[in-house]
This record gives structure tokens, sequence and C-alpha cells, in this order.
């Protein structure tokens, strides 16, 4: 499994998985459709806004922060951890075991190149939010975005190693889908996915901040719609890879500890 | 049934009156449930892990309500306790959803996927109630429990109880709710015998109804016309809160009732339909 092979494997690997994610493209369209949670929140908080402002939020900008949602859940989505959970119980994780390239580098290929389609569903969202309310409720700094392309990346990284790192969790408790469940409540909730984090109240919100979920969705949303300056958005950036050093760190971990428990049954 | 003499008491009850043929399902029911409960108590672990997650959920997802209602006392008409009063019914409706509908139906995909629904076919009862029957799930209804102390909040913050005429007219609401409820999920279980893949169809039915957890009224145009009368969520929360609140006009509640019963004529005019479309697979 060396380094060389995993480089010359890779656009190969990305080649496979942008065939398959093609392939199963209509279930894919109703997976978008079924992200209506964001689009449910706008609803509410422009019912809200229209009455009176809240916070620095009035009807525009609830339109960019929820859109901005919408898109970044779109780009950054992962699943990996059914995969995983389903090829270590049916055992035919062995078989990646047995090619000359690391499993978790595979599963992240095959994330990657669901990218094209994903950008494809969300750009249309992506448009009409700029031509809407661009000019009145999201950042025209070229700094912020090259930040917020930045955090994306940081987004997308930190939701495949929760995934990766659930699904290993799977080699110690046979199924980790129940655990995916109750981190995913977490990170609705946390993420900023429903409420923006600085509608929170104070308390709660200093507890927020210091927890991992704001990084996967509102920090990149909070970039885009020009809550933070320059200096701040850049510091966050620095927390937000501290997180992913972190999640990088965790996987090695569960995957080494998990590896040696697998009993590969059937295949 | 084989073997069966024409007089035993099943023959007979086919040919006989309504209110025996009633007796007989009522029979069958008990006995489903029964089988229902003994399976279940083989796996009593998951069932404390369930009821965590949902409680969990079900508190994490008031708290948008709670921040919505810090900044005002009112939004669209609704003021937190009333609101509550909404989720209350949503958190409801999951329970039942859980626990009544959403095993049963996992089943008839596949059945409909190998083909066993043959079995299903070939006994002498009506399929859409055997199906819809066979597996309950009560120990996955904890939310029905949650929906309870939620309620209670809601009449603690609003400082009264409820009056026997308005839980009334809240029973009968709900009914209502849930009997759409079950109809749009047999016409999502109908589709499986065209698509036979309706994971992903069901996935977008439940994300869709978790819109219902708001009052009706913070929707407008488009959506709400679509809330009221094509997936008519409204229906399944919003009345039954007003009800409750003895603010919902009669005729709301008697539209509700047509409007149920209507969505219950139509999926069972679809799933014969299906029924007739079903070819049965390998076998």
């Amino acid at each position: 499994m060396s380094l060389r092979n995993t480089v010359r494997a890779f656009p190969t690997l990305l080649r496979v998985g942008f065939a398959d994610a093609v392939a199963y493209r209509a279930e894919m369209l109703i997976w978008v459709l079924a992200t209506t949670m964001p689009l449910v929140m706008l609803a509410l908080w422009s019912t809200v806004a229209r009455e009176a402002p809240v916070g620095r939020y009035g009807e525009a900008q609830f339109t960019a922060y929820f859109l901005a949602t919408f898109v970044v859940r779109q780009i950054t989505g992962s699943w990996v951890f059914y995969d995983i959970n389903f090829a270590v119980r049916d055992g035919t994780l062995a078989m990646r075991l047995l090619r000359p390239v690391h499993p978790l580098w595979a599963y992240a290929a095959e994330a990657l190149a669901a990218m094209p389609m994903r950008l494809a569903v969300s750009l249309p969202v992506a448009i009409v939010a700029w031509f809407v309310v661009g000019s009145r409720a999201m950042t025209h700094d070229p700094v912020l975005w090259a930040v917020w392309i930045a955090s994306i990346a940081g987004a997308w990284l930190m939701t495949l190693l929760v995934n990766l790192i659930i699904g290993c969790a799977a080699f110690f408790l046979e199924s980790s889908l129940k655990v995916m469940d109750a981190w995913l409540v977490a990170f609705f909730v946390f993420s900023g996915y429903l409420i923006p984090i600085d509608l929170f109240p104070p308390r709660l919100r200093a507890v927020v901040e210091w927890l991992p979920f704001r990084f996967q969705i509102g920090f990149p949303v909070e970039v885009v719609t020009g809550a933070h300056d320059r200096a701040a958005a850049l510091a966050l950036l620095g927390s937000q890879w501290a997180w992913v050093a972190t999640g990088l760190g965790a996987t090695a971990l569960m995957w080494r500890g998990g590896l040696r428990r697998f009993a590969a049954y059937g295949g | 049934m084989e073997g069966e003499p024409l007089s035993s008491p099943a023959a007979r009850a086919w040919g006989a009156s309504r209110a025996a043929r009633a007796s007989r399902y009522a029979r069958l029911l008990k006995t489903q449930l029964r089988a229902s409960v003994l399976l279940g108590l083989q796996y009593r672990a998951d069932f404390v892990l369930d009821a965590a997650v949902s409680i969990f959920w079900t508190g994490a997802a008031i708290l948008p309500l709670v921040i919505v209602f810090q900044s005002r006392a009112a939004v669209a008409g609704w003021t937190f306790g009333e609101a509550l009063m909404v989720t209350g019914w949503f958190t409801f409706l999951e329970g039942v959803l859980e626990g009544g509908i959403n095993p049963s139906i996992a089943d008839v995909v596949d059945h409909v996927r190998k083909g066993t629904l043959d079995f299903v076919l070939l006994k002498p009862a009506d399929a859409q109630f055997l199906v819809s029957t066979t597996r309950f799930e009560p120990w996955r209804a904890a939310n029905v429990l949650t929906s309870g102390v939620i309620f209670g909040w809601a009449f603690h913050l609003l400082g009264r109880v409820p009056s026997p005429g308005a839980v009334g007219t809240a029973t009968l609401a709900m009914l209502a709710g849930v009997a759409v409820l079950y109809s749009l999920k047999t016409l999502a279980v109908s589709a499986a015998f065209y698509f036979v893949r309706v994971d992903n169809l069901t996935h977008l039915f439940d994300s869709v109804f978790d819109a219902a957890r708001w009052p009706a009224s913070i929707f407008r145009g488009v959506v709400r016309f679509v809330f009221t009368f094509v997936i008519p969520l409204a229906l399944m929360t919003t009345y039954p809160a007003q009800a409750l609140l003895g603010a919902l006009p009669t005729t709301t509640l008697l539209g509700a009732i047509a409007g149920a019963a209507l969505a219950l004529a139509l999926s069972r005019v679809v799933w014969n339909r299906a029924i007739a479309h079903y070819t049965s697979a390998g076998g």
C-alpha cells in the first residue's frame, strides 16, 4: 500500500466513483429533493423576520443564510459511514483490504468523485441566491470568497472524517448506524443548519463555538454571508483546520485499532 | 384455508353479516398484535437506544422554537405555548408512524422485492388489512409518551387545562390526521409495485413530513397550499392543536374528516390497482 500506488490509482478511482455517481443520478436527485430542512427553516425564519428583524437578520439575510446552508450541505454531504458499516458486516471489506490501495483512500476518492454531480445540483440554487439577495446579503470581498473556498474544503474533509470515524466504530460495535443517528441530531442543532449560531442564547453560544459541528456548515455560510471580517474569518479558518487535523489523527487511531478486531465473515 | 370444512367459523363468516366479519377482523387484529409484541420482546436493547435517540431528537428539535420565541411573544399568530401544542402533535404522530405504520410498510417493500407477497395474498383475509397489521412495534413509539410531556408543558405555560369538548374534538382531528398519514404511506408503498425500490421515496416523505413540526400559518403562497391540500400537514398537526386550544372551527373539522375519508378511499383504490399489477418475483 505504498503512496506511489495510491497516487497512480487515484485518477482511476475518481473515474470509477464518478461513473457510480452518474449511474445512480435518480437516487441522488431524490436525496437532493429530500434536503428540505433549510427551506422549511427559511420559511419559518422569514415569517419571523417580516414582523421585525432578528439580530442582524432581516428577510434578505435569512434567505441568503439558508440558501447558502442548502448549498454547503449539498457540497459537503457524505454517507461513507453507511458503506463502511455494510462492508464490515458482510465481510466485503476483506476484498478492499486486498487491493494495493488503502481502503480509506479509496473511500475518500469515491466521496470526492461525487463532487461534480453535487456541484451541478447546488449551482442553480447558488445562482438564484446570488441574483435575489447577493447584492444585499452576501460578501463582495474576494479575500472572503477565497476563505470561503478553503472553508468548504475544510467542511468537506471534516464531514468525510466524521463519516470514516463513525464507520470505523462499526469494528467495535457491529453496527454504528445508531451512533450516526445521535451525531446527526447534535449536528442539525449545533451546526447552524437550523438556527444561525449568532441567534443562540449567549451561554449556549459559547459552548457551541467550542464544538466541531459549527465548522461543518455554519462557518462557511457565515463567511459567504459576510458575518465576519477578514481577520475573524482567517482565525476561524485556523480553528477549522485544527479540527481537520484532529479528525485525521482520530481516524488513523480508529482504523488501526478497529482493523485488529476485524474478522471477515463470509466474504 | 386449505382442508377446512365449509361450516368452520372462518368460512361461515365470509358469507355472514357485516358484524360477524368485523368481529373476525377484530380477533385477527388481536392475534397480530400479540405476535408483534412477542417478537419485539426479543430486542429490548434496541428499544432503549431507539427511545434515547428519539427523546434526544425531540428535545433538540424544540430548541429552534425556543430561540424563535425568545425575541417575540407571537409568530404568525401563535404564542410559544400554542406552537408547542403543534410540536406535541407532531411528536405524537412521529410515534404512531415509527411504531404503527413504518414497520409494516418496510415489510411490504421487502415482500414485493422477494416475491413473498404471494403468501399474504393467498390468505383468506383482506391483503391491505393483513399487511398493515402484521408488524406493530409499540416499543418504538416512545414519542407518544414524549408528546404527553410536551402537552403538559404547553398547558402549563398557557395556564389552563383543555375542556372535555376540546379533547373530544382534538381526538377526532387526530384520528383524521392519522388516517391521512396512513393513506399517504399506503400510496407511497403502492409505488413499490411499480418501482421496486421505494426507500428513497419514503425518505423523501419523511423529510417533507418534518415541516409539520410548525404551525401551518408560517408558510405562505404555494407552499401553504401544498401543505394544506396536497400533502395536508396542516390537517395532521395544526388542526388537532387548534382543536385542543378550542379554536378549530366546526367546518374545518368536518372538512378534515371528509378529506381523511377521501384520502383513505383513494389509497384503497390505488392499493387495489397496485395489487393487480403485482406479478410476483422468481418465487
